[in-house]
Formats: C-alpha cells, structure tokens, sequence
C-alpha cells in the first residue's frame, strides 16, 4: 500500500486504482475506477467502496447528478502545468457542494501542492518520485491569501472592511 | 500610488521565500531543469542568450522615487548598470545571476516590487493609460480597478496554470493610449446613466495571428469587476487549447468558436458565478472601491497662479527648450500643471533602456517636481506626470544633462523596439542595429517635425514584443537560412483606430531594410495631401500600392510582372 496525503497528514492509502479494466475487485476492497469503466460497470462491480477518476475535460457540472453520491472523486493531472482539474476541484467543492474527498492524481509534484490545497483537493497522490514529507510542507510555502479559492481563506479586499453591512445587492442587469 | 499594508509585505515575502527554496533544490539538481522552468516563468525569468532575463512587474507602469532607487541599486548590485523598459511597462534586467536571483527579489520586495507571474502561462502584469489621473480626456481613473483586479489574480490558485499567458489591458479615457485592444481582455471604465461600469472586450492578441480584442459586454456593473474576470479566465482554463503552444490564446478559442458561442459560454459563467456564493465573495462593495481610490487620489497641487509660468520668453531665448516643449510637454487636467515626457530614445540608445544613473536622476527630479512619481509608458518612453509650468525650464535643464529629454515624442526616431537577437533567445533577428541606422537617416529634427506623428515599430521574431503589427511602419525580423531579414507591415494602430498592419509583400535583407523604410517615408511626403494629413492618414487614403512600389525600388515592377503572370 502507498503512502499519500490527506487532510494534510501522509497516510496509508487504502484505495486502489484500478486503470487495468481486466482487474476485478473483491467486495471488501475500496476501487477507484476511470469514468467509462464506471458509467458502463458501477451496478455491477462487487467493491466495499467505489470512486471515480476523472478526465480533466470532463464537464463536472453536468456530469454530477451522476456522481454527486460517490464517496470519492480523482481528478487527473496529465503533467503538472495543465491546471484545468483546478478549476474542476474549484466547482465541485464551491459551485456543487461536493463533500466526499477529492483526489488529485497524475503528474503530481511537490510545486504543485500549495495550489491542489487552494482548490480545495483534500487527498494528494503525489509522484513516487516526489518526498511525501516535503509535499507536506509545502500546504504551508505561502499563509496568506489575496482571493478566495475553495480552502476557506477571506478574500483580501472583504478582511479590509471597516464592519459596516453589506450595501444591498444591485440587480441592475 | 498603492501603498502595501502588512498583508502585502507578509504575501510577498512569503512568496519570494517559496522562488528561494524552489532556485536551492534546482541547483541542488533537485529539481528537474523542465519542472523549474514552470516555476522560474511565473517568478519572472526567462532562459536569454546570454544570462537570465529577469522580468520586473511594474503594476500598470506606476514607480515611486523609492522604487527608481532600488532599481538603480539594483541594476548596478546584479546586473550591468542599466534596464530595459518593456511595451508592457515592465522592466526588463538582462544579466542577473541565477543563483542571485533570489536575494534581487528579496530586495526589490522592501519597495513593492516583484516578479510575480511576469513570465509563464497566467494572468501577467495589467497595464494602464499611463496619463490615468492627469489627462482632459479621462473619465474615471483606471488604476483603482487595475489594483483590485491585480490582487485578485496574483496567486489564484485556479488560473496559475493557465493554457498561455493572459494580459489585462485598462484605460479610462476617451483616448485608448494602452493598446488596450492588442490584450487578451481589455476594460474600459466607463460611466453610463449615471452608473460606473466596464466595458469588457476579450480575444486581443499579437504574435503569429495578431488580433484586436472584440466586444464581450458593454457595460458590466462596477461591483462585478472580479466576476467577469473570473468568468473569462475559468472558461480560457477550461477551452484554451493545450496541443499547440501557437494555438493557445484565449483568441484560438474566440477563433474557432465563433462570437456567439463564446461569448455565450462567458456571459453563462459569469451569470452562474453571480448567482451564488462566490459571487458573494467576488462582489465588490462601493467601500472597497473607496478605500481603493484613497490610494490614487490626486497630489497636493499648488493653486494656479502658484504653478504657472510664462514659457514664450525662454523659448524663445532657447531653440533646445522649445522643442522639448512642442515634443515632449502635453496638456494636464489642472491649470498650471503640464505632463513630461521623459524621451528613451536618445541617439545611440537602445530603446526603452536606462541606467542607474538614469534611474537616480529620475528619482530625484520626480521627488523634486512630480510628487515622487514617474509612469512607464507603452512606448518605452517615462512620464514625469504633475510638474508645474514654473518648474519646467529647470526640469529641462537637468533632463538634458541626463540625456533624457531627446524631443523626439511620437516621431521617426521614438522606435519601438524589443531587444531582439542581442539578447533574446527567442528572436530570430537584430533590432537595435536597425533602429539605430533609421535614426540616424533621420536624426535632424526638421525632418522629423517635417515628417510629423509616425510610430515605427520592430520586433525580433513572430512573438511580436515589438509591437509590429500595431505599427504605422511595422518590422519583423525573420531568419531565413541563417541570415537576418525584415518583413514589413504598413498602416497598423494601437489606439482607438485600432488596426492590424498589412504585409507589404517580401522581406528585406539587413542591409536593405532601413533604406527600405526611409523610402516609405520620402513616398509618404511626396503623396500627402497637406502637411496635417499624417502617415497614417495618408496611408489610409492612399493604400498600400504606391508603398509597396517604392519600397522594393526598382524590384518592384519585376515583382508586379511576375505576380501578374502567376495571376
């Protein structure tokens, strides 16, 4: 079993990801499988527990009705600089509501950490090459924040105001 | 101008210290050479030629006395005594070392000044009228909004790993001086019925396929500035293209979507951000804006009488000071008060660079006579931008002295140029050789005031750095085979007659390419109608025919004959 982040702790993994469609899970494992596999098989797959992975182009908007109960989603990061699960993760948590965990996998680096906290990945896998201590850490590289994201931070320009009340919302459009 | 409170120094310093740690692991060799280019890019620094170039943000062009000092510091500490102001009112340091890298940022951060996402692709430095505040023609004063808008996409975690590089252009004046239309989004502020509102155009761009940024909304409500821009960015991260790196500007989406679709797919993400929660978060109070606008409000300007001057009699005394008031001084909103234009085009200069000699003069005359304040503009030229017409003689004087006040505003010899081939790893040909032989075949001002408004732009390579293609005379550098040559676009414009420019038809080699532009010129004065009709103009009136014909000399009809017959 490999060791990964969650809820900024390194942990032991207890899902497996099944990319391999000929792998059968048994009814106790927990199984992360790619969204094909699980539109075409999730009635039938004996798993304990089962989660989807997601193409970074998949519409998460449309598509959650489907997957609004799984108890984990994947996002994929095919290299580390093709940030569009990060606006996945962002919609999901802030726009969806989603509250299962989400998992950031792929070409996941330690320089990539700060910004998966952000948005809101509560569960990193990071490349077996990288150093689970120092991805660690790295949640950490920068404390403040001008905007917010989907990690709970206020944004700058509201932490400046005096305490008045919010002026009325205008519905000029 | 803005003024950090301890959230900014605290962020800032944090982050330099994250560029710090990542520079120890790469060379370390803990971090892979193609991993830490990704991060260097969004710290500002590029692999040149020669040594790093190091990109220094300077927030829609605005510096203090304070900034132009460290910058003098700077420059003479790690680099080799000057910089280069960009068309990006950026400035741009080409020999810093790597390894040094880290302390520079370190420094340049104890005056508000950072590298933050100047390179890489994500949201870049916003750019600004550089008369916002002082000009007759303004509106609303952009940079409150810039300021707003800036904070908001420094370090968002969604769009920091954007398919391309996304610019924010701004202006608040009749008169767009920003290029506003050459970014990926362009906002105008604007009253409407009362109401303070944008107008926001999407899908500018220059490089291989230059565009002009078409209409998105025409007025956005002033509290959803962040809305609408979250709005363009989530959809250039989720649609732009990441295949091919000449296809990946939001324009490419634009392109191959249509308008109508495009602009449906932002108007139904900024609806749906509006509707909910984060929308909540992203609205703007009036409040905001107020304490936002407290930042720029307008120096303590002495009363009328205070500040004018008769400047007839010294300008008659002195030929000098006369025409740096005809080129170089301009109007200003308050009676009294003109705008100076610091010319970065001096004889032998290359354009847009500055010494730390320089930067030290600045410092001093912009505490002496502008409030501490000195703008970067798109031309690669600096705007002194509250000086008192009593102040301006002496302000002249050590202008001169610097060689800063070259009367060359607006004409042949304010060249626009990039580095080109003798820095830039990306160029394929020289510029600053080429601008300086076009200088000197028009280096006496009679024949540049006899030429009148002209804008000559050059870039190195297809990136379009430069500015070719918004050129009234544009000039591309291509390699063909090795050698350096120069393909030319006449009849561009950045302004509110915004233009892509047309290409002439072949390049031409390096030893032709500025006898080449001198003939456009000659033709130029031989065709129009009166001395008020100006390049541009006349180009306009005339087409491109009888410069094309000149242009190629005696090669010309060849080519005509030989394009008749393909015909």
């Amino acid at each position: 079993m490999s060791r990964i982040l969650r809820h900024r702790a390194i942990v032991e993994d207890d899902w497996t990801l099944a990319v391999d469609t000929a792998a059968a899970p048994s009814a106790c494992d927990r199984w992360i499988v790619p969204l094909a596999r699980w539109r075409a098989e999730r009635d039938t797959l004996r798993a304990g527990a089962l989660g989807v992975l997601l193409p970074n182009t998949e519409d998460v908007e449309a598509l959650y009705p489907q997957i609004a109960a799984s108890p984990l989603i994947a996002l994929h990061f095919p290299t580390f600089a093709d940030g569009r699960a990060l606006t996945q993760a962002v919609l999901l948590r802030n726009r969806l509501g989603y509250r299962g965990e989400l998992r950031a996998v792929g070409d996941v680096v330690r320089d990539l950490v700060f910004w998966l906290g952000r948005c809101g990945f509560d569960a990193i896998v990071p490349r077996p090459d990288q150093d689970l201590a120092a991805c660690r850490e790295a949640l950490d590289e920068i404390r403040l924040a001008y905007q917010p994201a989907a990690d709970g931070h206020t944004a700058v320009w509201a932490r400046r105001r005096t305490g008045a009340a919010a002026p009325p919302h205008s519905d000029a459009r | 101008m803005y003024r950090y409170d301890q959230i900014d120094r605290d962020l800032l310093r944090q982050r330099t210290e994250q560029f710090r740690d990542q520079t120890r692991r790469y060379l370390a060799g803990e971090l892979p050479e193609d991993d830490f280019r990704q991060l260097r890019l969004r710290n500002g620094l590029y692999q040149q030629r020669h040594a790093p170039m190091l990109r220094i943000s300077v927030p829609y062009g605005l510096l203090g006395a304070a900034q132009l000092r460290a910058m003098a510091q700077v420059v003479r500490t790690y680099d080799k005594g000057y910089g280069h102001f960009t068309t990006r009112q950026n400035i741009q340091l080409n020999w810093p070392r790597l390894e040094q890298v880290p302390d520079l940022l370190t420094d340049l951060a104890e005056v508000q000044l950072h590298s933050i996402q100047a390179c890489g692709n994500d949201t870049r430095n916003i750019t600004c009228d550089y008369l916002a505040g002082v000009a007759d023609d303004e509106q609303l004063d952009p940079r409150p909004y810039c300021e707003l808008l800036r904070q908001f996409v420094a370090l968002h975690p969604e769009f920091y790993w954007l398919p391309r590089k996304f610019k924010f252009g701004f202006s608040g004046a009749t008169n767009d001086r920003a290029a506003t239309r050459t970014n990926d989004a362009a906002v105008h502020v604007l009253r409407r019925d009362g109401a303070i509102g944008y107008r926001f155009f999407v899908g500018g761009g220059l490089g291989r396929l230059p565009l002009l940024g078409q209409e998105m909304n025409g007025f956005v409500p002033e509290s959803d500035l962040l809305m609408y821009a979250c709005a363009i960015l989530r959809t250039f991260n989720r649609f732009g293209r990441r295949d091919n790196i000449h296809k990946a500007r939001i324009k490419i989406v634009l392109r191959e979507w249509g308008i109508e679709r495009f602009r449906t797919a932002i108007e139904t993400e900024y609806a749906k951000i509006r509707e909910s929660d984060e929308g909540e978060q992203l609205r703007l109070w009036p409040e905001d804006i107020e304490r936002m606008r407290t930042h720029f409000s307008a120096p303590p300007y002495r009363p009328a009488h205070e500040a004018r001057a008769d400047l007839a009699a010294p300008a008659a005394l002195e030929g000098g000071f006369a025409a740096w008031l005809k080129r170089n001084v301009r109007a200003h909103k308050m009676p009294g008060y003109r705008v100076v234009f610091v010319s970065l085009k001096a004889p032998g200069q290359a354009p847009g660079d500055c010494t730390a000699e320089q930067f030290e003069a600045l410092a001093e005359l912009a505490e002496t006579y502008s409030f501490g304040e000195l703008r970067a503009t798109y031309d690669q030229n600096l705007v002194l931008p509250d000086v008192a017409e009593r102040d301006l003689h002496a302000l002249w004087t050590r202008l001169e002295a610097a060689r800063l006040a070259t009367p060359n505003i607006g004409l042949t010899t304010d060249i626009i140029a990039c580095p080109g081939l003798d820095f830039c790893g990306l160029a394929n040909a020289g510029t600053i050789g080429v601008t300086q032989e076009i200088y000197q075949r028009f280096d006496s001002l009679e024949a540049q005031y006899e030429i009148g408004p002209i804008r000559i732009t050059m870039s190195g390579c297809m990136n379009g750095c430069g500015h070719h293609s918004v050129g009234h005379i544009g000039i591309l550098g291509v390699d063909k085979h090795g050698e350096e040559w120069y393909q030319v676009t006449l009849g561009g414009s950045p302004g509110n007659d915004a233009a892509i420019g047309e290409r002439v038809g072949r390049a031409l080699a390096r030893s032709e390419i500025a006898d080449g532009v001198a003939r456009l010129i000659h033709t130029y004065l031989e065709l129009r109608s009166d001395e008020e009709e100006t390049f541009l103009e006349c180009y306009r009136r005339l087409g491109l025919a009888p410069f094309k014909a000149r242009l190629y000399g005696a090669d010309a009809e060849a080519e005509a004959d030989s394009e008749a017959a393909a015909a």
